[in-house]
């Protein structure tokens, strides 16, 4: 019996939602996986977590902003740095839904896990509505990530190169300790200095994801609202990844890719050609 | 007078990296039509932009961190915030039909932008909406373009890097809008795309002339856009195929 209420009641509010959402357009929805997420709902939850710092117009100017660096992110200009979708697009419900899920590590971005799965697709369909963007727009489509290879001295060696050829260096430094040339100079889109991910800076600090499937993603995307941009146009699958497992050489970490990095160039070191200016390429 | 001297020298050192840049390419004349075909019937707008007062000083770029293109330039790069020439003039103002355009269609060849010692050729882009054009690297080194439309207004900010030798980005915008772009990697580089919905429109060079042609009898807004000095505006009526006789004058303060 209760059950069977439960089920009723849920329909009944079910019915209410659709009736809403039929009457003020699909952005006031969030599809994630099996989840509905909706605004109204979603409206509740940013008053009472997320409007501290985003602010009530989700402008990122929430009364705690001006002590947070980096700054909140501004909803309504619907630039996102994490997306799987390519630079100019917007983001997916689920890019989204990630990014709050995961939170950002080195901003005050907490991750929201402990809010269950309907309340934070809620408040996706929300955060939606700061931009019509998402009104006019659809978001874009997801990159496509090919199966890693296998991790060979070979590929981060050509990963190397594609790290040199495509100029990473001139920003993340040669050793990847984001004090290349550029590094001092780089702002947002809103003006406000910016720093190059340092990937000595340790564990698994990537802002989007740690995995090798994320850090592919990062720089196939672009960051965008950032200096970071696409490289989409530039690199094959396989190069992407390559430079993947070249990366991952760079932090100091226990990594497959890292001890076969370490035992390569305990023997072969003295022959590699320095990356940055002095390359000779 | 130093100062508008050394702008004015620099204004003919800007033109002829400019033409040399893009040898064969229908760019670099004293003022850069819109308009295909020179002998279109109608009334044509032309005349002179300048300004009074004194312009900022551009400044000196210092491109020592990037020596493939410092060594392109055999006087060090100025800022082109505001470019001026002899006689007060002003280049690289964006002159253009606001208002009463009788129809304008989108060209189908695509304009195009270089990247070139570090600089953007030309450093405003005038293209109408839906036009494409295609972005160069003819650099030594990876440069990033990072438009910044923005927000909501129809055009999308989007950040793409193109190293040396790579294919050029073909790209269009959707809305008129007078989009800021920079790159990155090189942080003194800066630069406009301007989006018009109008074909009648044109670039002033050096001499700060334009000429606006082939206008059906009339009434029109025509406006002048400078980057650091802003918008003007002047109401015409085009009566035949007579030509008349407009100016612009924008008033420069150093700061």
């Amino acid at each position: 019996m209760r059950h069977h209420s439960a089920v009723g009641a849920l329909t009944g509010l079910g019915m209410l939602l659709l009736v809403a959402g039929v009457a003020t357009g699909a952005a006031q929805e969030s599809h994630i996986g099996n989840l509905t997420g909706h605004a109204a709902s979603g409206q509740k939850l940013y008053k009472r977590f997320c409007i501290g710092c985003h602010g009530p117009d989700g402008d990122g100017n929430g009364e705690n902003a001006q002590w947070i660096d980096p700054k909140p992110r501004d909803f309504t200009a619907a630039l996102f740095k994490c997306r799987s979708t390519p630079t100019g697009t917007l983001p997916t419900d689920q890019d989204l839904f990630n990014a709050m899920s995961r939170g950002f590590v080195t901003t005050n971005m907490p991750i929201w896990e402990p809010l269950a799965a309907q309340n934070r697709a809620d408040l996706v369909a929300y955060v939606k509505t700061f931009s019509p963007r998402f009104t006019t727009e659809k978001a874009g489509v997801s990159i496509t990530i090919p199966p890693e290879p296998a991790i060979s001295i070979d590929g981060i060696l050509r990963g190397r190169q594609t790290f040199q050829k495509m100029e990473c260096w001139k920003c993340h430094g040669p050793a990847g300790h984001g004090d290349g040339p550029s590094a001092s100079t780089l702002t947002d889109s809103k003006d406000n200095p910016i720093r190059p991910y340092n990937f000595a800076a340790g564990t698994t600090r990537f802002m989007c994801g740690a995995n090798n499937q994320d850090i592919y993603r990062d720089f196939m995307t672009g960051l965008d609202g950032s200096p970071m941009p696409s490289f989409a146009d530039q690199l094959q699958p396989a190069e992407a990844w390559d430079l993947v497992h070249f990366l991952r050489t760079l932090q100091p970490l226990d990594t497959p890719e890292a001890r076969i990095w370490r035992q390569w160039v305990a023997t072969h070191g003295k022959d590699l050609k320095p990356i940055g200016p002095d390359n000779g390429q | 007078m130093t100062n508008a001297t050394q702008l004015c020298v620099k204004g003919t050192a800007m033109r002829l990296t400019y033409i040399a840049g893009l040898a064969g390419v229908a760019l670099g004349a004293s003022a850069v039509a819109g308009v295909a075909g020179p002998t279109r019937a109608g009334g044509t707008v032309s005349g002179t932009v300048t300004y009074t007062g004194t312009p900022p000083k551009m400044k000196t770029i210092d491109m020592s961190k990037e020596p493939s293109c410092a060594k392109q330039h055999t006087t060090p790069a100025l800022t082109e915030t505001v470019v001026a020439g002899p006689g007060n003039t002003l280049a690289d103002v964006v002159v253009y039909i606001s208002a009463g355009d009788q129809g304008s269609t989108t060209p189908t060849q695509s304009a195009r932008l270089d990247q070139k010692g570090c600089q953007y050729l030309p450093h405003t882009l005038v293209v109408q909406t839906g036009q494409t054009f295609d972005i160069y690297n003819d650099d030594e080194t990876s440069h990033n373009i990072h438009p910044l439309p923005r927000p909501n207004g129809g055009n999308n900010e989007w950040n793409k890097s193109q190293p040396p030798g790579t294919p050029p980005i073909q790209t269009s915008w959707a809305k008129t809008e007078f989009i800021p772009v920079k790159c990155n990697v090189h942080p003194w580089m800066h630069g406009y795309h301007v989006v018009l919905a109008t074909s009648h429109y044109a670039l002033t060079g050096a001499d700060g002339s334009f000429s606006l042609a082939g206008l059906p009898p009339g009434k029109y807004t025509v406006t002048a856009w400078q980057e650091h000095f802003g918008v003007q505006s002047q109401d015409v009526t085009i009566t035949g195929s007579e030509t008349v006789p407009i100016k612009f004058v924008f008033k420069a303060t150093p700061y």
